[in-house]
């Protein structure tokens, strides 16, 4: 499941990107905010994807409609699922920038939540195009075309945060942890009542 | 300009055409085209360009400073950029009134206005850029504001755009292409202000109307651009509005006779089923059959 | 409740194809109607649109007192659809899916081992649905929609993939729903197995209804009056 398929996934990001970039160690340390949240950003997508083909190997996804659960139950529970395997894939990655990029907790506290309002913005936000994406002669390949643009302040929110949190850069990392925490909350609720939309019909 | 769609019709005799054209756009394709000549004769013959002259003091050359003659794409790169969010405004708006209303008329205005946007968009990053190679001496500036803003704008409504393509049922592809769309739209005013406070400065120009070096004919070019801008934008949602509004009637017209067709199936088939059952059923009451 | 099922001219597109051109339908409670007609006919439709899944492009549709267009949480939440995909998920065990099913419906007190019993799964309440073969998962999937004991039972082709036994075992479920004044649809192209069972038959075609007529034996609960029909014109 997560662990087999979209951690390794991350990991792999990771590594690639210090090939790639063939840079001395203190360059990677500065980059590493971005190239976590990068590599989190493809993660989450796979998660997603991965999230919503589930519900349409057996019609699950029919039946989920039937049960007549109240739709924000329906997305509150997607969303929370696609959540904890961000932060499970986030701790991973976590341990390793530190080991590969040399990065350090300056301000753990700063990290962890600007992490965690990232990422319920992401799982809210990623849940929402997900069904979206689903259902007839729709395709989830579209899922990444929709997501990642609408991700894009939480992305400069979160390597900023993490740019303080790190101590690679000079920045007020709770004001961006703030917009974070806006972010999340806007997705949790635009979630919630735009799920009512996709499951009323097909 | 117009599309012409021939409209099923059972007199073979009567080529009954639906067209998109009609006075309307014939008079806002000719203003439009007026316009554009005139706007193109101030922008790029009678304005100067932008010099200015920077006074150094002492006996040292006086510095020639400005935009030169970059200036004459913000005669066009403005009014576009204004006419992009007219644009995805409308298309917010739409987005709405179909969520609240159920409008069909609505999700049609809004496909339109989201298709005219991501062109005038297109238009606008490239304008901007061509007037930014000489100004910013790149073709790109990360961190620009308005900039960055825009290209996002761009990204959300392709993937809006191509979203709309994946669906065929019109009642579905109106309620969930509203979703995206208003949710691209909010997140505009979040990329504009986490962009800002990135990198808490803009390399544009700063408003340019309240400038107090523009000159009489500058403003009047600029406000001239604008107007015809807006004119052109309406020409094309008219065009663009009604050839989706035909689609809507064709869909409409097709469905009664395929309805009609589907009722007509194979009555050899309906047969077949009834005189099964009755086999099965041996000897009873005679059923009672009531038709459709 | 007089009727549990009633459907004026009912307009169903899949996909821009009218899979029901305008259908008509009346169903008594406790009857058991068998749908029966040709492959393509829009039977699979047809339930699909009582359950609620499918959105009526014309026409109108009351079912158990629900209407279709407004009131679909609660028309989904009062049937129970068994339709040929097991709507189960694979990796978990069959106990785990009943134990999810129920508590998602808002069911508190379910006797999960009883509901095994009924389908004979009892044993396999630990497996995986992916290892199960078609037909016990298609057991299984019967257990879940017996165990929310819905109103009308909305069955399409419940005998496929079932043995004997497991014919036996829908057979008798279908008999306990009427006995406890429940509804059932039966969508089937098992003619000799269902009709015995019905007090009603439709035949569908074309997406809609040509023939409807009352059979079965003067023993089953059925008025003079013969039941619902379909409206001509």
């Amino acid at each position: 499941m997560v662990a087999t398929q979209v951690l390794p996934f991350a990991m792999v990001i990771l590594i690639l990107f210090g090939l790639a970039l063939d840079a001395d160690s203190r360059t990677l340390r500065d980059l590493a905010p971005g190239l976590f949240w990068v590599a989190t950003l493809f993660a989450s997508v796979l998660a997603i994807q991965r999230s919503v083909a589930v519900e349409t190997v057996s019609s699950t996804f029919e039946a989920l409609r039937l049960s007549g659960a109240p739709a924000w139950k329906l997305f509150a529970g997607k969303a929370l699922a696609v959540a904890l395997q961000l932060l499970a894939i986030e701790a991973v990655l976590a341990l390793g920038i530190i080991v590969l990029y040399r990065s350090s907790f300056e301000d753990p506290v700063l990290v962890v939540t600007a992490a965690l309002a990232a990422t319920v913005a992401i799982a809210s936000a990623g849940s929402l195009y997900g069904v979206l994406a689903v259902g007839m002669g729709v395709r989830d390949t579209i899922l990444p075309m929709l997501l990642l643009p609408i991700m894009m302040p939480v992305l400069v929110g979160a390597t900023r945060a993490f740019g303080d949190g790190l101590g690679t850069a000079a920045l007020d990392g709770w004001t961006w942890t703030g917009l974070l925490a806006l972010l999340a909350v806007i997705y949790a609720t635009a979630g919630a009542l735009a799920y009512a939309v996709v499951i009323e019909d097909t | 300009m117009s599309t012409t769609l021939t409209r099923p019709s059972s007199t073979a005799s009567e080529a009954d055409v639906a067209s998109t054209g009609s006075k309307l756009t014939r008079v806002l394709g000719i203003a439009s085209l007026v316009g554009l000549a005139v706007l193109l004769l101030l922008a790029f013959v009678f304005t100067e360009p932008d010099q200015r002259v920077f006074d150094r003091g002492l006996d040292l050359e006086p510095l020639l400073t400005g935009q030169g003659d970059a200036v004459r794409l913000l005669y066009v790169h403005f009014p576009v950029a204004m006419v992009t969010y007219t644009a995805f405004s409308l298309n917010a708006i739409g987005s709405i009134a179909v969520l609240w209303k159920k409008s069909m008329w609505w999700d049609n205005t809004a496909a339109a206005a989201a298709e005219v946007g991501v062109l005038f968009c297109g238009l606008t990053l490239a304008t901007g850029s061509i007037w930014g190679r000489p100004i910013w001496n790149t073709w790109w500036k990360w961190g620009d504001v308005r900039l960055m803003t825009t290209t996002i704008l761009f990204l959300i409504f392709v993937g809006y755009l191509a979203y709309r393509r994946t669906m065929t049922d019109s009642q579905v592809r109106a309620k969930r292409s509203a979703v995206v769309g208003l949710i691209g739209a909010i997140n505009i005013p979040i990329v504009y202000k986490s962009v800002d406070w990135w990198q808490n400065r803009t390399l544009h120009q700063q408003s340019t109307l309240r400038d107090r070096a523009i000159e009489d004919l500058t403003l009047f070019s600029m406000i001239f651009g604008m107007v015809v801008f807006l004119v052109i934008f309406a020409w094309l949602m008219v065009h663009r509005f009604r050839i989706g509004w035909l689609e809507h009637q064709i869909e409409t017209v097709g469905l009664e006779a395929a309805i009609a067709e589907r009722r007509a199936q194979t009555s050899a088939a309906i047969e077949d089923a009834v005189t099964d059952s009755r086999a099965s059923a041996g000897s009873g009451p005679p059923p009672k059959t009531g038709m459709n | 409740m007089k009727y549990a099922v009633e459907v004026h001219d009912a307009v169903v597109l899949l996909d821009r194809f009218p899979a029901l051109a305008g259908l008509s339908l009346r169903l008594r409670t406790g009857t058991v109607t068998l749908v029966q007609g040709p492959n393509g006919a829009g039977k699979t439709t047809l339930l699909r649109m009582l359950a609620g899944l499918a959105p009526l492009e014309q026409g109108s549709a009351i079912v158990l007192g629900n209407d279709v267009a407004t009131q679909q949480r609660q028309v989904r939440a009062s049937v129970g659809l068994l339709s040929p995909q097991t709507m189960l998920y694979d990796d978990l065990t069959i106990a785990e899916n009943l134990s999810f099913w129920t508590t998602l419906a808002g069911y508190g007190d379910v006797d999960m081992g009883a509901a095994l019993e009924r389908v004979s799964m009892a044993p396999f309440a630990d497996q995986q649905v992916v290892t199960l073969s078609t037909g016990q998962r298609r057991r299984a999937a019967i257990a879940v929609v017996a165990i929310r004991r819905p109103r009308l039972w909305l069955l399409d082709e419940p005998h496929a993939g079932l043995d004997q036994a497991g014919r036996d075992i829908v057979d008798g479920l279908i008999a306990d729903a009427v006995a406890a004044g429940a509804t059932v649809v039966v969508a089937s192209h098992e003619l000799d197995r269902v009709r015995p069972l019905a007090s009603h038959v439709a035949t569908v075609a074309g997406g809609v209804v040509h023939a409807f007529e009352t059979v079965g034996d003067p023993g089953l609960t059925v008025d003079d009056d013969a039941g619902g029909g379909a409206d001509s014109a």
